[in-house]
Formats: C-alpha cells, structure tokens, sequence
C-alpha cells in the first residue's frame, strides 16, 4: 500500500462531507420535520431591566391554531424556571417575575406551524414596571447600582474576582523597569452569528420513553448531561442529535432557554416540538463573545527588554454567567496573555460583573478568551516598540522564547510544549518583503500618504484537557474515538467531537488510514450522535484535534497491537518478528512477506488465532498530558483614505505554526475563514446598546458581517514544528487566526498613524473613528 | 420573521392598478421589486391589507432615449439598468448609482421606481435624480401628471405621490455636448445604505465654463437633499480644484445628518463634503472625455 | 384566511398549490416541497442562503412571495446536478474546498451558477462583487473564488452543461 493508495495524513483528501452539501442534501436542524410536529415561538422582553407585572395569555391561546403558552410561572412549578450555567451559576429559562435584558425570553407559543406561532407571539400581552438598566460594568460596581441578581446571596453585581502569576515578582519588576507603557484597551462585545441560527426539534416519545432532541449543539454528550440533570430524566432515556451544524464557532456551546423550553413543551404534549431562532433572536439574545475592559501594563529594560506584565481586566459577563469556560477558569485561558515573549513576571487580575445584559462570555472562534489575551500582549509590545523608537519587528525578535527553551514554563504557569518563533516571524517578514514595505511607508508619508505595516506575533494554548486541570461541571475534558474495522477491512469510527465545518470526517479518516493503512475511502467517520458516539465534550477552543484526533490515533495503534499478533499467526511468526511498514505488517528482514491490514481484518472475524478475542476494534478516551500551543507571525500592510478614514487591507500574510498538518487543503481553509472573523471585530462588527439598553445592531444591515469584497485575499504560509506530547504531533488551528489577525490589522493602523503621535485605537477600527484621528491630528482630507 | 397576512392581487395593466388603489386607498401597497417592503412587512414594521403586485404590467420595464430624454419604466430593475450599454455609455452616473445599491443579488428584482417611491432618504436613485432634474410621471383616476424631482420627496418615507396614484415612469434630460456625471458612494460594507453619498452632474459650455450643475445627497438629511447653494457657485465658473473644494464644503454645509451607528453627524458632513469633492472631479473628467 | 392557487416549475418538475399570499418562497420549497436544501440565514435580505434562481436570476427566496412567482421557473441546488453528472460548480466548491459547514453554499453556488451564465471568464474582483449578496462566515471567500474559477475553466473548455432555468 502506498501513501497516495492510503491518502492519509499530510495529504490535501477532498472532503468526505462534501458531496452532500454541494447537493442541497446537508440535514441541518430546520430541515427535520417529523409527523404531528408544532412549532415553538418565543415572546421576549422590549426591555433590558423591568418587572414583569402581568402576562395575559388569553388572546394568543384563542387564535386558530395555538395549541399553548408557556410561562415562568408554569415551569417555575416544574423547577423548571431556572437552570444551572456551566459557569456554576444559574439562568432564567422563563422569568417569573422580572427580565434582565433587552430580548430575553418570557413566554413561549407553541402552535401547529409558524407562522401562526409568529402571530400569537404578538398577541401575548406583557405588562412591564421599567427598572434602571445597568450596562457599564464600571457603573455596575458602585455600591449604589441597581442590583441585576437579587436572586443571589451576594448583594452586589460582581461576580468573582480571579488572580494569576505572581504579584510581589511581578511588582519588583516594576519597581526596578527603566520604561513602563500603560494602555487602557477595551475588547466589544460581539456574536459568532454563524450563518445557521440556533434551534432544534425536541419529540419526547411515550411509547418507548425517549425523549431525542436534535439541536445546534457543540457539545452534544455534555447537553445530554445537563438535560438529565436539570429535567431528572436518566440519562440513557436522552437521545441528543446534532446534524449537520451550519456554523459555531461557540455560539452553540452554551444551552439556551429555547431548548429548555422546547424539551418541556414536547414532554408535556407529547409531540414533536420545532424551536428555530430568527436572525434577530440570535443576535439579540445568544450567548455574546469578549466585552473585555483592560488596563494593561508592560514593564522593560531601555534597550527593550520586557521584564514584566500587568493586566487587569473588568469582565462584563452580563446578567447570567454562562460563559463556556472550564470550571476553574473563570476567565478562560486570559493568563496566557504573557504571548511569545519570555519575561521575569506577569500578575494578571480578572473581575466578572453582572449587567443587564445577555449572558455569556462564549468564545468567538477563540480558546477561552486567548483572543483578549493576544490583543493585549501585541499591543502592548507595539507600544513599548513605539517609546523605545524601536522596530514592532525588532522588540519581538529581542524578546522571543528561544527554541532552545521548550518546554518554556509561563510567569503564569503555562507549559508551552514546542515552538519557534523566530523563525516563523522571519520566514513572514522575508515573504512580504518587510524592508521594502518600510522604504515605501517613508517615501509614501513624505508624500502626505498614511500607509501602515502591522506585525502579530501570537501564541495560541489548546486542546483542553488535561483533566487534572481542566473540567467543565465536573466533566474531565477528555476526548474520545471508537474504532471499528469490519471483515472486509472498512472502517467507522466514532469520535466525541462535533464538526461544525471542520471536516472532521476527512481528518479523522486521514488519522485511521494512516495509522492502519487503510485507503480513507474505506473510512466512515460518525460523530454527534450520544447513542451511537462515545462520549466527549465536544467541539470547541481548537481542541478536536489536540484531544479526539489523539483518541483516535491511540485507538489505531491499539488496533495495530492486535493485528499484529493476528498477522503473526498469519504468518507463522513471533509477534517480535514483525514490523509495521509502508502500512503492513512484514516480516523483518523479508519484507516481501506481509499481510495488509485488509487481510488481517479478514482473519480477525474468520481466521484468529487461539484465545484471541475475535473482531478488531478499540476505543480510547484520551486525557492529554498537556495543552497545544500552536504560533504564528502576521503581517498586515494597510492604506487609509485621509478623505473618509476608511482602512484597507492591502496585503496580509499569515504564517501558521500548529504541528504536523493532517490535512493542509483543510488547515488553509480554516485559516482563511479564521482571519476573516479576525478582521471582522477589527474593522466591522460589535454590538451595540443604547442608554436604554436596547440592542441597536439586531439584524445583519447594522452587525457588519464581511462579504467578499471587504475581505483580501489572505495569503498563507506555514512553519511545522510539531508537538513533543501529542501521538501525531499535531496542535490546533480553528482559531488561531482569529486571534492572530486583530492585533496585526490594529498595529498595521497604528503604525499608519504612529508618526503623529497616535499609540492605540479600540476595535472596532470603524472609517468614522479613524477620520476623527485624522480630523484631531489636522491630516484629515 | 413571518410577514403578517394580506390579501394579494397581481394587476394586468396601470389602470387596473390605478383603479385598485383608488377603491383600496391607503389599505394597499404597491409590490415592486419587494426589497425594501418585505423585509418591512417581515418585521411586522409594514402591515399592508393589500398587495398590488405590479410585475406582470406588461411593457413598464422600458429603457429608451427619445425626444431628448431618457424614458425609465417603473420597473425596470436595477441590475437592468446595470448592464444597459446606453445607460452606461450615456448615463455613467446612473450606472454608478445602480451598481452600489444593496447587492447584486437584491437589484436582480430592486426597480428603479420602487427606489423612487418608496420616499427613503438613504435609498441611493433619489439623490442621483435629483441632480439629474428628473421628471416622474405618475398616473392616478384623473390621468398623467409629470411631477418634477424637486416636488417629488416631500419628507421621510413620504412622496407626492397620492394614494391613488402610481408611479409608471421617470424621465431624465438627455445629456448635452460637454457633460458628464457620477455618483459616489461611502458605505460600511457592501449592502449597507450610504454613510453618505454624492451624485453629481455637469455640462460645460464651449469654453469649459459649467452652464448646468446639479448635485443631489444621499442619507444626508431627512429627505434626498438637492446642494443648491454648491450648484449656484459652480455655474458660470471654470472648474478648478479650488472652486470644487468651496462647492463641496457648501454641499456638506447643506446636510443635516443624525448621528447613529454609521457614525456622528458631524462625520456623516464630513464624508459628504469628500464624495462631493470626489464626484465633481469623476463628473469633470467625464464632462471634458465628452466633448 | 385567502389562499391562492399557484402554478410553478420547480427544477423542470411542475408542481401546484393553494398558497396563503404571505408565505414566503423559500417557506414554499422548504417545507411545502420539502426541498431543503435552500437555506436561511437572515431576516433582512442580507445573507443570501436562500438564493434561488427565478426565470434565471438570482434571487433571495425569503424577500419574494411564493405567490409571487406563480407560472415561473425556479432552480435550486437540488436541480445543478444533472443525470448523475455534477454541474461544474458544484464539482468546483468540491474540489477547491469551497465549503466549510455548507449552510451558505447553495444559495453562493446558485450565485455563481448565474454568474458564469452571464460571464463565462469572470475576474477576481467580478467574482467577489458578484457573490457580495452572499455571506460565508466559514471560508474567507478565498476558495469560494477559486471553486468558482474552476467552474469557469471547467465550463468554458466545453463540458455540456445545462445553464440556469430548468
């Protein structure tokens, strides 16, 4: 067998999930349709903060057509009105008694079809006792704000406070630095908004007593989890379903009310129940990313070198905490925020606060806040650059992690397993052509131009486990692979990941072809089913590859153990005797004596030998020994027009680090579409309230994602060094580029300006607040 | 988001149409190309008892130059007019103006009257119109009457149109020797209406002095804005760089923007004040290439 | 509550229905005529995963009435592909891993498909402004522009393809 037969990996396999998506034939969560199904509607709040003084449910319930409304009140006899977050905190489903955000959801209609759903929704009448909103968390702290959660014993709306590294260090550092640069930076809020709403179909099934709720789900095995746990149905009765997922990108980790709602709704009718959210819905209401308020300070050495960081963040979490982050971390991976760059000390100080605002905190395509991170440390680096008159390119060179230092152990305590940064850095600064772009900066500002060169040098941290540090309620953050070779030598395998554009049944058959020498069209990959698939939890934070992918070789190599005794007996050898080599089993020394994995599979039904026990399959659950950190070094060269203030992407060159790359067709595809949600909070999207606190970019004419034309055309470029702890030697790469690209296009604008004295911009970079620049640094056109 | 419901009725002929709304009054909505109405009836923002479905009027999809003038159907779609070769070898401002409304995709079934009509001070063909001095006819119970663009947007999302009336046809002055026009607009993306936008048009007379300036703006104001103060120091003058920058800062001192999302007021000025520098020098240069 | 009988050729198949004036086109194939593969992604005609072709033209089926498009023609994904042969900009999107999670891809591939029937040697910038009516948050537009070349070179080299209507 050969590794074009095997197609496995480092090969550019087209994609196992295509054929059915280029033929309309994808089923995502809208397209299932089960006989006697309702449709469910949801009533939501015009307020950010009121009392609920009364819901009258009588006009929508005598239309033609309503079968029901659901309210707090109804679930609250259920226990149903609340659930537990994964943050350990808990979120109204339906309120009783009062709404904490604009949108939030108060009553439910379910009726025969939607349309008639989306009438009644407009029948139901709420009558509401407005309350002060509370949308700064700022404001939010002083001890006279309105309180969000009377419901708690804590009388205040902050949440937690949370410390890494090492203060007394970090302030010597300080104490002793020759420069010190400070920047207050503030991170918006923003939402994933995949092209695919969130929703599902919940059909609880009397006859067998099962309940099957496909939904847009991440993480479908750790949803069945808390479905068990909040409804008190064993969980061997719960059949969670994702489809096709058009989209996620963290939006569909957490659990939203809807699914509550609709669960109880299809347990009390006994029928199937539709819930799709409308655009606006998801925009308004899910799970929102970032709202980060840093003040950032890095400390160094005159000839630029960095000593020390230190970071305080006020978290705004909105009035539930229920972001997605592992239990312990209540603001994520943030601590990471010491990037590529080795230094004596870091103290990083987080506080979460509650607002009248949607709950979450959910990733954005980003690995538990890595994002916030990375956009603080780049920028810091850029600053010191700029007061030490040194080049963004140099200070990174002087303060790099050196290669000879991995495994290099954080101010944080992070073990970062394998880099190298220089490299990578170089090998993006010879592409673009980095001396040149400088000589036409300068030649370019004489001439009154404003053209900037922006660099990124990020370290990313995923695949979460290991489970010693990282769980979610409780839940180890392992991944899992069950593998199974049938006589004829196909495959399926079964992982507790869920793609949701990844291409997990490409990679994950790339890994098993190459571990057993199968050709990958043998391979069937299955995922998202909870009664089929093993259990894991899920997809998210780039870890499918770093844990799953893990699983899954794992799981190989052990069915690689058994062949080999299978193809000794085969043989009429010793195990010992045999060596695994261009993807058989061959006799050492005569490697024209072998027997192929097809062979072997054969024998394993038919033909194994004595007090083996028949069939060959495996499964392993994974808890890896520690995190991935994949790297990368950006460049960004932008032209800004003096007339408008509008920023153009000239050029952007990514180059990527994760390890050894299973599928490089696939790895640039995820680096495109990363840098295009990198680019899209830098220059077009945030969400935005108004005094009232209601939500003022609800639809996609006012959030701003990117078409075709706003986005360049991403040129990428790659380095491979792989990791010393994973079986394939592979990181992630989803996210890197979201959170490697902000930072660069912000020191590209900045750069731009530098010359007039400009050292930082917040994100958005909107042609609105860059003209006002302008307009104070009198260039403006 | 489900539009509430309505009675639907698909009109053969502009009298049949006329004769509806005339019965229906206000309870009707003409249905044009639906780009604006259905995502308004969607949102529940636009509750019509009736739907005048005009499309299948036969021979109102018209674009032709005759008798000194270019004769616009009402539903010609903008992506017709997109692709028109008279329009683009004739009327580049107007092919400017088509191409940057919404998207492709919308102007596929977007009309030209329904931008028109529809009285939205951010649609994109008044300000163009405006600069132009187009004429739109309209014809109600009593017969045809030619409304001149200037009468024509009365406030926000309101024309002079009269219930009772349909809009059949716009008519724009065919363009003299030496002159030239261009639309300009600055939008965040594609699809979003304009932060601002500036159309401009220019004859010249032999000479090279500007004997005819019309400029018109886009989501600048409460209705389409006509720059009369800028189009009065322009005429008679030589075109120079100087004149258009005092032209354009005169445009931008007509405008009276809100501020929101796409920027404060005093921004919005600003970029209106460079898209009307912009397209004064386009126009010039298209002026001058058509003498 | 009015219905209205309506007449319409769905991927060359002729299929009639009383309809409520207001259910909208997309609403009519997806859960009417079970075609599902045509998408929705937004409420305000804005992201194009509901692009169908109506008498040729792309056209976004949730801002059209089912009833507007009586007696016409309507392509959608699931009419490309012809007498098991892929249309070439299907077997585009494959190839140059022009799709990610596949939620936008009908209605970008229903764009392009309406595209090359107009302009059989787009530029890089004719492509990107002709697929700006369809959001992809997946891809980055890279390889959706690099399907949609392919799909060029494929159909202008003289494979016989079928183009638009039905």
């Amino acid at each position: 067998m050969t590794a074009t037969a095997v197609r496995g990996i480092g090969m550019p396999v087209k994609r196992k999930e295509d054929p059915r998506f280029i033929r309309g034939k994808g089923t995502y969560v809208d397209d299932i349709k089960l006989p006697g199904m309702l449709f469910m509607d949801i009533v939501r709040s015009p307020h950010a903060h009121a009392r609920i003084k009364r819901i009258d449910v009588s006009k929508a319930l005598a239309m033609p057509g309503v079968i029901d409304v659901i309210t707090g009140e109804e679930l609250a006899k259920a226990n149903l009105a609340w659930m537990p977050t994964l943050m350990g905190d808990r979120q109204m489903v339906l309120p009783t008694d009062r709404v904490v955000y604009y949108a939030q959801e108060v009553a439910a209609v379910i009726a025969t079809d939607r349309y008639t759903a989306a009438d009644a929704v407009l029948a139901v009448e709420v009558e509401y006792e407005p309350l002060p909103p509370v949308l700064n968390p700022f404001e939010a702290l002083k001890p006279d704000a309105p309180l969000v959660r009377p419901d708690r014993e804590q009388k205040s709306n902050h949440i937690w406070h949370w410390e890494a590294g090492d203060k007394e260090k970090t302030d010597r550092a300080f104490q002793e630095a020759e420069v010190v640069v400070a920047q207050d930076l503030y991170i918006p809020r923003i939402h994933v908004a995949s092209i695919e709403t969130c929703g599902c179909v919940a059909n609880y099934d009397p006859a067998t007593d099962k309940l099957t709720i496909w939904m847009t789900s991440q993480a479908p095995h750790a949803h069945r989890t808390v479905f068990s746990l909040v409804t008190g149905i064993p969980e061997h009765k719960i059949r969670i379903i994702s489809p096709d997922i058009g989209g996620g990108f963290g939006g569909k980790v957490p659990v939203y009310p809807g699914y509550v709602i609709a669960t109880y709704a299809t347990l009390k009718h006994k029928k199937p129940i539709k819930w799709i959210e409308d655009r606006s819905e998801n925009l308004q209401a899910d799970s929102f990313a970032r709202d980060y308020h840093i003040h950032a300070e890095l400390a160094a050495t005159r000839d630029g070198k960095i000593r020390g960081l230190r970071v305080h963040v006020v978290a705004d979490h909105g009035a539930f905490d229920a972001a997605a982050n592992p239990s312990r971390f209540p603001a994520g991976l943030f601590s990471v925020c010491t990037g590529s760059y080795d230094m004596e000390a870091a103290h990083i100080q987080v506080d979460g606060v509650y607002t009248t605002k949607p709950p979450g905190g959910v990733a954005y395509r980003c690995s538990f806040r890595v994002t916030e991170a990375v956009h603080t440390i780049e920028r810091m680096v850029d600053l010191l650059a700029h007061e030490l008159g040194m080049d963004p390119a140099e200070i990174r060179f002087k303060n790099f992690i050196q290669p000879h230092q991995f495994p290099y152990k954080s101010p944080t305590g992070w073990e970062y397993d394998s880099g190298n940064y220089p490299a990578a850095l170089q090998k993006a600064l010879d592409m673009i052509g980095y001396q040149e772009l400088r000589r036409e900066q300068a030649e370019r500002r004489a001439r009154g131009e404003l053209m900037g060169i922006g660099i990124s040098t990020f370290t990313e941290i995923v695949g979460a486990g290991p489970s010693h540090t990282f769980d979610i309620l409780g839940i180890k953050m392992f991944d899992s692979a069950e593998i199974r070779v049938h006589p004829t030598g196909a495959v399926i395998v079964r992982i507790g990941v869920q793609t949701q554009g990844q291409g997990h049944e490409t990679t994950f058959a790339q890994i098993v072809a190459e571990e057993l020498g199968i050709p990958v069209e043998y391979i069937t990959v299955e995922h998202g089913d909870t009664d089929t698939a093993p259990y894991g939890l899920g997809t998210y934070a780039s870890r499918s590859t770093p844990t799953a992918g893990a699983a899954t070789a794992v799981a190989a190599r052990k069915i690689r153990e058994k062949a080999r005794l299978i193809a000794a007996h085969l043989l009429e050898v010793s195990p010992d005797d045999l060596e695994w080599k261009d993807y058989a089993f061959r006799v050492k020394g005569a490697p024209d004596r072998y027997k192929t994995m097809q062979e072997i599979a054969f024998a394993a039904y038919t033909n194994f030998p004595f007090g083996l026990e028949p069939g060959l399959e495996a499964e392993c659950y994974y808890d890896p020994p520690n995190l991935t950190f994949p790297f990368g070094a950006y460049v960004c060269v932008v032209d800004i027009d003096r007339g408008t203030g509008q920023v153009k992407i000239r050029e952007f060159l990514a180059v990527d680090d994760c390890g050894t790359i299973i599928n490089p067709m696939i790895v640039e595809g995820q680096i495109h579409g990363g840098l295009t949600m990198g680019m899209a909070p830098a220059l077009f999207e945030e969400i935005v309230y108004d005094e009232n606190g209601t939500m003022l970019t609800g639809t996609f004419m006012d959030y701003l994602l990117p078409t075709a034309v706003e986005t360049p055309h991403w040129k990428t470029a790659k380095t491979v060094t792989p990791s010393p702890h994973h079986p394939l030697g592979a990181k992630g790469v989803g996210e890197s580029p979201t959170i490697g690209a902000p930072p660069a296009i912000v020191n590209a604008v900045v750069d731009a300006l530098s010359h007039l004295g400009v050292r930082h911009i917040d994100i958005p970079i909107t042609p609105a607040k860059v003209y006002r620049i302008l307009q104070e640094k009198g260039v403006a056109e | 988001m489900i539009p509430g419901p309505f009675r639907y009725r698909r009109v053969r002929s502009v009298d049949e149409a006329v004769a509806l709304l005339s019965q229906l009054g206000t309870d009707a909505k003409i249905l044009s190309g639906g780009q604006s109405l259905i995502p308004m009836m969607k949102f529940r923002l636009a509750e019509p008892t009736y739907l005048l479905d005009i499309n299948a009027i036969p021979g109102l999809d018209f674009i032709e130059e005759r008798d000194g003038m270019l004769h616009l159907g009402a539903l010609v779609r903008e992506s017709t007019l997109e692709r028109s070769s008279l329009v683009r070898q004739r009327y580049p401002i107007l092919h400017d103006t088509a191409e940057v409304i919404a998207d492709p995709l919308v102007r596929n079934l977007a009309t030209v009257g329904g931008n028109l009509a529809h009285g939205d001070p951010a649609n994109d063909h008044p300000a163009t119109m405006l600069a132009l001095r187009a004429q739109v006819v309209a014809r109600g119970p009593n017969g045809e009457r030619i409304i001149p663009i200037d009468d024509f947007f009365v406030d926000t999302f309101v024309t002079a149109l009269q219930p009772d009336e349909l809009l059949t046809e716009i008519r724009i002055p065919a363009p003299p020797p030496r002159s030239g026009g261009a639309y300009l607009k600055f939008e965040r993306k594609v699809g979003d209406y304009a932060i601002a936008a500036a159309a401009v048009f220019l004859a010249l007379d032999e000479a090279g002095r500007i004997t005819q300036a019309g400029i018109g703006l886009t989501n600048l104001a409460y209705k389409p804005l006509r720059a009369l103060d800028a189009e009065r120091a322009l005429l008679g003058q030589q075109p120079s760089e100087e004149l258009f920058r005092h032209a354009a800062e005169l445009a931008a001192q007509a405008t009276d923007p809100v501020s929101d999302l796409r920027g404060p007021a005093d921004y919005k000025r600003a970029v209106a004040r460079t898209m009307t520098l912009r397209a004064l020098r386009r126009a010039l240069e298209r002026a001058q290439a058509n003498a | 509550m009015e219905t209205l009988p309506i007449q319409v050729t769905v991927n060359g198949r002729t299929y009639t229905a009383e309809v409520e004036p207001r259910l909208l086109l997309v609403h009519f194939l997806r859960d009417v005529l079970n075609l599902t593969g045509t998408h929705i992604g937004c409420d305000t005609t804005s992201c194009g995963a509901c692009t169908v072709l109506w008498n040729g033209r792309p056209v976004k089926s949730c801002t059209v009435f089912a009833v507007q498009v009586d007696g016409g023609e309507i392509l959608t994904v699931e009419g490309l592909e012809r007498d098991g042969q892929l249309h070439p900009v299907q077997e585009g999107f494959w190839e140059e891993h022009g799709l990610q999670c596949g939620f936008c891809t009908p209605g970008m591939m229903m764009t392009a498909v309406a595209l090359l029937n107009e302009n059989p040697d787009p530029t890089e910038e004719e492509i990107r402004k002709a697929i700006s009516g369809n959001l992809c948050r997946c891809t980055g537009y890279v390889n959706i522009v690099k399907a949609i070349q392919y799909a060029a070179r494929k159909m202008r080299e003289g494979a016989t393809v079928h183009v638009g209507g039905a």
